[in-house]
């Protein structure tokens, strides 16, 4: 592949890092960025391939903060082959994996298996995230320094909070000679016991328990405190209250050393989904109501902290959007909305779904992308999320006036648990190259791969 | 509920000549025939078909009262009684219902079948489904449970309680149990106290007693309703229960109503942090002599059992002149004849294709 020279000409390219928005076009050879030219007839591409992007927006590869992967140990909802070919479906070429996986990565040999295998059978860039603590229990710190050895990005007990404020100020304090941020899934767990959804009116006319959106808010406060007291770096994830935001604000205003995250589906369905009726508010409750695809902790919450958040986005105050992508099995969601596994299928669908914000006019076009590439990219420090030279060759091409219906049978996931399924969605990624290789191609078949693809799976 | 679009052909194919049959049948039982499939709550019901319902029940209680308890109604009809929680009163009421309509009723509970031995509940349900049944009863300690097992099942599903979301048989147990005292139901008032956040029968009540014209008021600690909910307030149309009033305290809710419903209080409440003892709440809001003086005259007492005397009611009113709680039971059974048949009465099958029908319809 080294010798391949590629030319994608002719498209609206959207590089925030070099505050380029005009049609230019991007070259890529030997798997980097060599540039952008401006974009002309008179341009002779003659060993190059090249790329048509007209009509269409060339934008950096999305990098995710946060992907489930479930590989190792529970791979029948997800593998990195299948996961990352999921990835560069929804255009990203960076997914940064959880450590809730069995074995946790709370240690060198799982996270140097992962990177082995993701490197060997992935087709995009997986990095990997640590344990805060030995098993995600919350009890005593993982070997922090061995795992950033290992090439951890982060730390995080992904759905287990760290309930425990001493250990929580400890591993913010250890991380911070180590200079990788704590990601903690902020919830209390004892304000919202047995809850299934976001306390409030749905979930009293179901019957479902409710968790109050306070229960973020409260460890949310905590945390913003402890990184204060720290002086560590903070990030939040999916962050989905009213209440966090004021508490962000706050801390941001005060110089804590904070960033945080929020997803696709916090962005833009709220707890009425939960209703099975894709947002609208039946007159009664009907069968298809209990919509366990809607099931996801954070909970999807109110009207008004999805509007909160939306605002909260635009102006940069929260700093990116992650996926927080959590495939799961059939039997995980055939089931009563009780049993059923929080977490939604999500890389296929993020970029289309917030792109109906921009189609809003709630969000710009520019400000989505940075919040998918160069937001995230800042946040692990690394030469990602932009078309500068020197940069890896990662790209993803948009239509942005496709319409498509979501089929989670056409999804490279293998797992199919998205509320939007049947929604028509606009904007869609129909090229994704990932180190000057195209990883995905709608105009093949999709859910399928080129044999090019296939070959470049070994990098 | 739902009507019965998903069962194509059950109700084209029987024709007219088989509607007429029906109607004779029904007629003969004093039943009216709402075309329903599943009864899973009562908020999609209108109220002339709740009315339907209960006016039908009034003919079932008549056959209760006769010296042969038994008619061929649902015979050749299989019933399954499947109770995911325990439960003595709702699953023999149901169970008596349907033997007295010569259904053969088979009771499964959690404990006895391959529930506890792992099988999911989507499996369980396909299995049942297999045997070719016409009914499921089923009570089950989530909330939804009984509208995810109709989405899996060519069967009826009656809701015998879900979680803390209804309680529809209950419900309609009660209407009838007031309708035959005080007649119509508008304008009537109804104080509900007790553990209206957890309590799937306040809920249901809530929403049935409203519907049939009546005002409702709720009475419990402030832990023990929604967060969205204040007392002292009346809600309003957007939260589901509009123009429901929750008072300030229970002798306000109580004041000139015609009909007390007090709801079981369980330990898990006060080992939960709900309560600092079930001896306060027994002192704040316990029925008892002195609460239901502040009633209108002869006004009815209510519980929808089991009763823990001396907390949430105390002895002396809950077996004394007002008190219908044992009428309650015994109109239970009447009312889910009723459901039962208006779901799964010959010529109305939701296993079977027209023409079957209706040689039962004839037999």
């Amino acid at each position: 592949m080294a010798a391949r020279k590629l030319a994608i000409i002719g498209g609206r390219v959207i590089d925030p890092v070099q505050g380029i928005d005009r049609v230019v076009d991007v070259l890529i050879s030997n798997g980097k960025i060599t540039g952008v030219a401006s974009s002309s007839s008179d341009n002779a591409y003659d060993d190059y391939e090249v790329i048509d992007a007209s009509g269409k927006i060339v934008s950096p590869g999305f990098v995710d903060l946060h992907t489930h992967l479930r590989d190792p140990g529970q791979e029948w909802k997800e593998t990195i082959v299948s996961g990352t070919r999921a990835a560069a479906h929804g255009g990203f070429t960076t997914v940064c994996a959880m450590p809730n996986t069995d074995p946790v990565q709370d240690s060198a040999a799982v996270v140097e298996d992962v990177m082995r295998r993701a490197a060997a059978d992935g087709v995009v860039r997986v990095l990997p995230i640590g344990a805060i603590s030995v098993g995600q229990h919350g009890k005593q710190l993982a070997p922090m320094g061995e795992l950033a050895e290992a090439g951890v990005i982060g730390f995080s007990d992904d759905g287990n909070p760290v309930a425990d404020a001493n250990l929580m100020r400890q591993a913010l304090k250890y991380s911070v000679e180590l200079g990788l941020p704590i990601i903690n899934h902020a919830e209390d767990k004892k304000i919202g016991a047995g809850g299934v959804m976001s306390a409030g009116l749905v979930a009293t006319r179901l019957g479902l328990a409710g968790v109050p959106a306070e229960a973020e808010t409260a460890m949310v406060a905590r945390d913003l405190h402890l990184a204060d007291l720290t002086k560590a770096r903070l990030h939040i994830p999916h962050i989905s209250t009213i209440g966090s935001l004021v508490a962000l604000r706050s801390a941001k205003e005060c110089g804590v050393n904070v960033t945080a995250e929020v997803t696709p589906h916090h962005l833009t369905l709220n707890d009425e989904w939960v209703f099975g009726l894709k947002g609208e508010i039946p007159a009664q409750v009907g069968s298809e109501a209990y919509d366990t695809n809607t099931k996801v902790n954070p909970p999807l919450r109110s009207r008004a902290d999805v509007e909160a958040v939306i605002e909260a986005l635009s102006e940069g105050l929260i700093d990116i959007i992650a996926t927080d992508h959590a495939p799961h099995a059939a039997t995980d969601k055939v089931c009563t909305y009780d049993e059923a596994a929080h977490g939604i299928n999500v890389l296929e669908t993020a970029f289309a779904s917030v792109f109906g914000l921009v189609d809003a006019s709630k969000i710009s076009i520019e400000r989505l992308i940075e919040s998918l590439t160069a937001g995230p990219a800042a946040i692990l420090g690394r030469d990602l999320g932009s078309l500068k030279k020197g940069f890896s060759g990662d790209v993803a091409i948009i239509d942005p006036g496709s319409k498509w219906v979501v089929d989670p049978n056409e999804f490279a996931s293998k797992s199919v648990n998205t509320p939007l399924r049947g929604v028509e969605l606009t904007g869609r990624v129909v090229t994704t190259i990932y180190q000057g290789e195209t990883v995905f191609d709608l105009r093949g078949a999709i859910g399928t791969f080129s044999e090019g693809v296939k070959a470049g799976a070994g990098q | 509920m739902t009507n019965p679009t998903t069962t194509a052909g059950n109700g084209a194919a029987t024709g007219a000549k088989s509607d007429h049959e029906v109607a004779q049948v029904a007629s003969q039982e004093n039943v009216a025939l709402p075309p329903r499939k599943h009864l899973l709550d009562l908020d999609d019901l209108t109220a002339a078909e709740i009315t339907d319902l209960l006016d039908s029940a009034e003919g079932m209680l008549e056959i209760i009262g006769r010296d042969v308890r038994k008619t061929p109604a649902l015979r050749g009809k299989t019933i399954i009684t499947m109770f995911f929680e325990n439960s003595t009163r709702t699953r023999v009421s149901f169970e008596q219902a349907g033997k007295i309509l010569g259904a053969d009723v088979i009771n499964v509970t959690a404990s006895a079948s391959s529930v506890s031995k792992g099988e999911s509940l989507l499996n369980t349900v396909k299995t049942l489904q297999a045997m070719q049944i016409d009914a499921l009863v089923v009570r089950h300690p989530h909330s939804g449970a009984p509208y995810f097992i109709s989405n899996h099942t060519d069967a009826s599903v009656v809701n015998a309680g879900d979680g803390t979301h209804a309680h529809p048989t209950q419900s309609l147990l009660d209407l009838f149990t007031v309708r035959s005292h005080v007649g119509d139901l508008t304008g009537k008032k109804i104080a509900i106290v007790g553990d209206v956040l957890y309590s799937r029968v306040a809920r249901s009540n809530i929403i049935a007693f409203q519907k049939m014209g009546a005002e409702v008021t709720v009475s419990c600690p402030n832990t023990l309703i929604p967060d969205e909910w204040q007392l002292d307030s009346t809600l309003g149309s957007e939260t589901g229960f509009g123009g429901l009033k929750l008072a300030r305290n229970v002798d306000e809710a109580i004041d000139s109503t015609d009909v007390v419903m007090a709801l079981r209080i369980q330990q898990e409440r006060q080992d939960a942090g709900h309560l600092p003892s079930l001896r306060e709440y027994s002192d704040r809001w316990g029925i008892n002599a002195q609460r239901m003086a502040l009633a209108n005259d002869g006004a009815l007492l209510m519980h929808p059992g089991p009763m823990n005397e001396g907390v949430e009611i105390s002895s002396e009113v809950a077996h004394g002149a007002q008190s219908v709680v044992e009428e309650q039971v015994r109109n239970g059974v009447a009312v889910r004849m009723a459901v039962l048949y208006t779901l799964c009465a010959p010529g109305k099958s939701t296993r079977l294709a027209g023409g079957g029908d209706e040689a039962q319809a004839q037999a």
